[in-house]
């Protein structure tokens, strides 16, 4: 793919990560970042690496820092439950660590199993060190993830960009 | 199955002797150690700068590997670590799989312990066999190595390869004196970053 596709905000974040020469690109599959997934796969400047477990793409990220390449994770708040310990891993070392997380038990979530984590995932994020940006709109997410990108890259620091539920709305997840 | 728990003590390898093969004329290597004894076996073979030891996040070795070895498809490296803290991290080996990078080899030096604890027995001391994990979860190359036979066929194929590869050599359960390598995780990145990319790294 010769140019971003900058159609809507999985596009918009698509094209910061190309501005932030972005190269690894780490997810487990998750409904709400399908498209900035396919976007990224597409892309002969992105690698994409799908994870069996979310902590698996810190450790994978620190290892793309250590040979001079940028990543991003891209997971569900659930996720992030998984990436506790590993956290300490960016932290201790001070490896960059851009995470761009979709909400789930957030606003009006109709799994009851998905609330707890989705509650948590703030909290948890900023326990183990992170910078956390929450976002509500889908016209801000884009901007957002330019200025986490670059205290992260900048810093380095870890950095999670929150995407409400709000925005992912009911044709995701409404059932 | 009953645990094996006094198997290990009889492996003919010893660890403080694989490991300085695994590195010797290391060229440009780059390296990431899992945390406990494969850390401190790697400083007792010499501190590098070009090896990352870990100190903590257990199951990060092999992912650390495979982040490392995408970003530098013309350098060969090697992810030497220990079975618990491999077995903390299974679902690396599909991901590096998928991923196939031809440049990456992981050592799984497996004495059957959990070393740094108390050398509680893991898994791999009754049914579990790492290398056969490996192979289903699509490593191509991938085998146990239990004497110094299967050891001298494997070092030139864990360096020059086309990988992934995998291979699980089984060792004595011994305790060792530990050699400590430095412990600031900045620092050991700086230093790694700067000897692989230059002094503008930071």
């Amino acid at each position: 793919m010769e140019h971003a596709e900058t159609t809507g905000w999985p596009g918009q974040i698509h094209a910061a990560l190309r501005e932030h020469e972005v190269r690894q690109v780490a997810y487990v599959p998750d409904a709400g970042h399908r498209e900035l997934i396919a976007m990224c796969e597409r892309d002969a400047a992105m690698t994409g690496v799908t994870l069996t477990t979310e902590e698996e793409g810190i450790a994978l990220l620190g290892g793309a820092w250590l040979g001079g390449q940028r990543g991003v994770l891209l997971m569900q708040s659930s996720g992030v439950g998984n990436c506790v310990n590993m956290l300490s891993l960016a932290r201790t070392c001070g490896f960059p660590l851009l995470m761009l997380v979709t909400m789930r038990g957030q606003w009006g979530e109709f799994n009851p199993w998905q609330v707890p984590m989705g509650q948590a995932t703030p909290e948890v994020l900023r326990l183990s060190g992170a910078i956390v940006f929450e976002v509500d709109k889908a016209d801000e997410i884009a901007e957002t993830v330019n200025a986490a990108a670059r205290m992260v890259f900048n810093g380095p620091s870890s950095a999670a960009v929150l995407i409400s539920q709000r925005v992912l709305g009911a044709k995701t997840f409404g059932r | 199955m009953e645990m094996e728990s006094a198997r290990s003590e009889q492996y003919p390898l010893r660890r403080r002797e694989v490991v300085p093969r695994l590195l010797a004329e290391r060229g440009d290597l780059l390296v990431v150690t899992g945390l406990g004894a494969p850390s401190w076996d790697a400083t007792a073979a010499g501190d590098h700068p070009l090896t990352f030891p870990l100190w903590g996040a257990m199951g990060a070795a092999a992912m650390m590997g495979l982040g490392l070895a995408l970003a530098q498809p013309k350098r060969r490296v090697l992810v030497i670590t220990g079975d618990g803290e491999m077995l903390m991290g299974l679902g690396a080996l599909p991901t590096i799989a998928a991923q196939a990078p031809k440049n990456l080899a992981v050592v799984v030096l497996d004495n059957e312990r959990y070393g740094e604890t108390g050398m509680q027995t893991t898994h791999t001391a009754g049914p579990a066999d790492l290398a056969a994990i490996a192979v289903g979860a699509g490593i191509p190359v991938a085998a146990d190595i239990f004497d110094e036979d299967g050891l001298a066929d494997a070092l030139p194929r864990i360096r020059s390869e086309p990988g992934p590869v995998f291979f699980n050599i089984k060792i004595r359960a011994e305790d060792l004196p530990l050699a400590l390598p430095p412990k600031d995780g900045a620092y050991l990145k700086t230093r790694f970053r700067a000897a692989l990319l230059g002094p503008g790294a930071d």
